[in-house]
């Protein structure tokens, strides 16, 4: 196969062909609303964020000395539900997922194109709603809403925010509906499931969870409003509820969802490893297929999370062995991403340098899931900063990793401009140092004891916690980097040819940015996925 | 700061040595991967960086024997590491018969604690060293969790039932207490300390003070004011079920199926007596939620336990 010459980037793209607002907002391009989504995640990224920066100065010190206990339990509540709802589930599939799909499978745009820019308004209705919560008082049930304190106890804005979390949940399903379709309808001709790019095929794993698991917090929500505000018993058991029900309902989509924010990281990754070291990702058939089995696994294992709750030993024990074997796909996972470097030719430009980082946190952050998986260690675990820094290096370390690896890795494609090598490369190693040091201590912390949503704590635990906010601080710096450089190269940066990394994928076949329709002509595949070593070399500066 | 600066938890139970054990198991089979994983990144990162643009790599699609190996292997450990933490999970869940009981009540934002004697103390919890302690515990308002790293146990303090822990103590000294589970404001106030002395000491510690009556007592005294055995008196026509040698026992429910006479059973039956009617009786007990307060059913509860223990004597 050869990759076509280079394009010049054309005169009219999808982002100059109008600049009025009307014609943002009422966008129907897939292209369009994934900039819609990466403007409003990138936002509520740093709101979350600074409720971070807020926690970690508290925790500076043993006593609870610059916020009160109900202000402390708010920032951490406002953090989670943040960076969950309406960050981390929507990040890679809202933005890249919706930009690329369609690039990659060679489709002019989703299947339901007025669906897509709805789902953009359902989670800003969404966030909304919950932004008004935060900012009016705010909720202090932590983002596991548990009952019967979140559905009696709590006086914070306990409705306001659960209905922002529905809602929003709406925008979740229209794009994972809109993602299997368009996967299903629209792939171009040649291009069959097993010549996909793995991103989509991560992707589709991705919406299937997201599909059938978001109605699940839908009604979990409901029912939670159903017992605040008519005092119907469903889960405190003084008017006949039960409390271990809420965590059966809130798990079962609360799980699947950590694979939400996961598999596209996963997907990312694929890309990235194939591209700079320019060979054919390893075991492609079983990476596609590892992403289906934790979609399906994914469903299964929610009980790990109330090992300690009064769960019956019985459950425990098949939930902890599920657990285990959801385990294996990722594993397997890693080892084709590892195999894949073997006799590779390895570039260090700056996604790679993510792709390395996603790969070695996630492995750790994997790993440290198996003492969580095993009942006799979880009891003790449970509850405590182990289980705090175990998903920080699975969703920071892992899934903010891969998605900051994508920004760099399409930001040409996207914007048309290259941005600055030399402060991504140390904005990387930034991330990857304040990362580490800020989340590896509460893997000590959490063997000590040191339970989490704690505002104040024992004397001996402040060492550890000094050095995570010492870290959390270098990455806060790390985060703001990139920040500044994405921005300031939309207008200063050397323009980007359309494929500046030589990559194989139709996304890169069509000018940066690319026209508004995707392609001139419907591309025609005749090859496997990532045909790197079949590619002509050429070297074209541009 | 830099004085008191622990990186492992003190191990004080005959649980914790287990659990530390498996726990070093677990953190080696992690070691290796991740320095497998690491090693191999880097070597091949390092071996096969690019040289010049115009590099070739020769395809290499995969490898069924390699994923074989990469999905067993794996596999084969994990099963190793379920299999070992499950059961000790296990043997940790069930009390030894002769433990001593104590009653745990939690509430926002303390930790309420009644030994069998009618001692009673509040975040702070008094334990002989060299003997099993049961827990059984409840909760008046939302979830808690009642931690002891030092022990390395956990377990959930639910309202509306009875859960339970037990662990033994193997070296005296003072232990942090945690409420594991978000709670509300003062969650992370909700703490106190475990004391562990030695036997003698701690009989004393029981004799001393305001012991006052026992729960047993207590219990019983509740029972004749609530008028309780105006209908569960042990005689032939009674109209409610006799309580006598009840606890433990299999009991046949109204409309098929039975239920076992625990801890939860007994509450529930006081509190919300029209949830499970006993074959043979008729639903007329009226409710007494909200009279007896969460200490006053666990006397109840252990005063009708104690019916059972009389009656195995005789």
């Amino acid at each position: 196969m050869t990759t076509r010459l280079e394009l010049s980037p054309p005169p009219q793209h999808y982002l100059n062909w109008s600049y009025t607002a009307r014609s943002w907002l009422l966008s129907t391009d897939h292209k369009r609303i994934g900039i819609l989504y990466l403007l409003s995640i990138t936002f509520f990224f740093f709101i979350g964020g600074a409720f971070a920066v807020l926690i970690r100065l508290e925790l500076m010190t043993p006593a609870g000395d610059l916020v009160h206990s109900e202000t402390y339990n708010r920032l951490f509540t406002a953090h989670g539900v943040i960076m969950i709802f309406f960050f981390l589930i929507p990040s890679i599939p809202a933005v890249l997922g919706n930009f690329l799909i369609p690039l990659m499978i060679g489709a002019r745009d989703l299947a339901f194109p007025k669906l897509n820019l709805l789902s953009w308004y359902i989670f800003l209705a969404g966030a909304a709603f919950t932004m008004a919560a935060v900012f009016s008082g705010g909720v202090d049930t932590g983002w596991t809403f548990y009952a019967p304190y979140s559905s009696v106890y709590s006086n914070s804005a306990v409705m306001l925010t659960g209905i922002g979390v529905f809602i929003t949940g709406f925008s979740s399903i229209l794009t994972g509906l809109n993602f299997i379709v368009t996967i299903h309808t629209l792939r171009a001709p040649g291009l069959t499931w097993f010549r996909l790019p793995l991103f989509v095929w991560a992707h589709y794993a991705t919406s299937l969870i997201m599909v059938l698991g978001t109605p699940v917090l839908a009604i979990t929500v409901a029912l939670l409003a159903l017992e605040r505000l008519f005092g119907v018993g469903v889960f405190d058991p003084r008017i006949g509820g039960d409390p271990i029900l809420f965590q059966h309902l809130f798990w079962f989509y609360s799980h699947p969802a950590v694979y939400i924010m996961i598999l596209p990281g996963m997907g990312v990754v694929s890309e990235i490893v194939a591209c700079f070291s320019r060979k054919r990702v390893f075991g492609y058939s079983a990476i596609a297929l590892a992403s289906l089995a934790i979609a399906v696994l994914g469903f299964l294992v929610w009980g790990h999370h109330m090992f300690v709750s009064g769960q019956s030993a019985y459950a425990s024990n098949i939930f902890s062995i599920l657990s285990f074997l959801v385990a294996i796909p990722s594993a397997i996972k890693v080892f084709n991403w590892t195999a894949t470097f073997y006799r590779g030719s390895i570039a260090y430009d700056t996604p790679m340098l993510y792709a390395f980082g996603f790969i070695g946190l996630f492995t750790m952050g994997g790993l440290t899931g198996l003492f969580l998986a095993t009942l006799a260690v979880d009891v003790h675990v449970h509850d405590t900063y182990f289980i705090v820094a175990h998903f920080h290096y699975i969703m920071v370390g892992g899934m903010v990793m891969a998605y900051m690896g994508g920004l760099h890795f399409w930001w040409p494609k996207i914007t048309g401009r290259m941005y600055p090598e030399g402060w991504a490369k140390f904005a990387a190693l930034v991330i990857f140092i304040g990362f580490n040091l800020t989340f590896f201590p509460q893997f000590v912390l959490g063997y000590l004891g040191m339970p989490r949503r704690y505002h104040v704590y024992p004397d001996e635990f402040q060492v550890l916690n000094v050095m995570s906010s010492a870290g959390a601080s270098i990455l806060g710096v790390g985060y703001l980097i990139p920040m500044i450089y994405f921005v300031w190269s939309i207008r200063h940066a050397p323009v980007a040819s359309s494929n500046p990394w030589r990559a194989a994928g139709l996304e890169w076949q069509t000018p940066s940015p690319p026209p508004a329709d995707n392609f001139p002509e419907t591309p025609v595949v005749e090859t496997e996925a990532y045909p790197y070593s079949e590619m002509e070399v050429e070297v074209v500066d541009v | 700061m830099w004085e008191n600066f622990p990186l492992f938890p003190e191990a004080a139970s005959t649980a914790a040595s287990r659990v530390d054990r498996l726990f070093f198991f677990i953190l080696i089979v992690c070691a290796f991967f991740t320095l497998l994983i690491f090693t191999l990144v880097f070597t091949f990162a390092i071996r096969y960086r690019r040289r010049s643009p115009s590099e070739r790599p020769r395809p290499i699609s995969g490898s069924l024997r390699l994923e074989i190996v990469w999905s067993l292997v794996p596999l084969a450990i994990a099963m190793v590491i379920f299999a070992w933490g499950s059961r000790l999970y296990v043997a940790l869940a069930r009390p030894p018969a002769e433990a001593l009981h104590i009653f745990v009540v939690g509430k926002q934002w303390m930790w309420k604690f009644q030994h069998i004697e009618g001692q009673r103390e509040i975040n702070e919890l008094h334990v002989p060293v060299g003997k099993p302690v049961r827990l059984t515990m409840s909760s008046e308002d939302v979830i808690h969790s009642l931690f002891v790293p030092a022990f390395r146990v956990k377990t959930d303090v639910l309202p509306g039932r009875y859960t339970r822990m037990w662990f033994e103590a193997t070296k005296p000294g003072t232990y942090h207490l945690f409420c594991a589970e978000y709670c509300g404001t003062s969650h992370s106030e909700m703490r106190g300390r475990v004391v562990v002395m030695e036997p003698a000491r701690f009989q004393e510690w029981l004799g001393g003070g305001r012991a006052g009556e026992s729960l047993e007592a207590r219990g019983a005294q509740l029972f004749a004011q609530l008028g309780c055995a105006s209908c569960h008196e042990p005689a032939p026509g009674a109209r409610g079920p006799s309580l006598v040698g009840l606890f433990g026992k299999t009991v046949e429910l109204q409309g098929g199926g039975s239920v076992t006479a625990d801890e939860t059973y007994l509450r529930e039956s006081i509190v919300n007596p029209q949830a499970k009617i006993v074959s043979g009786f008729q639903p007329i007990m009226p409710t007494y939620a909200g009279q007896v307060s969460e200490e006053g059913l666990l006397q109840l509860v252990v005063y009708i336990m104690s019916l059972e223990e009389k009656a195995a004597r005789k």
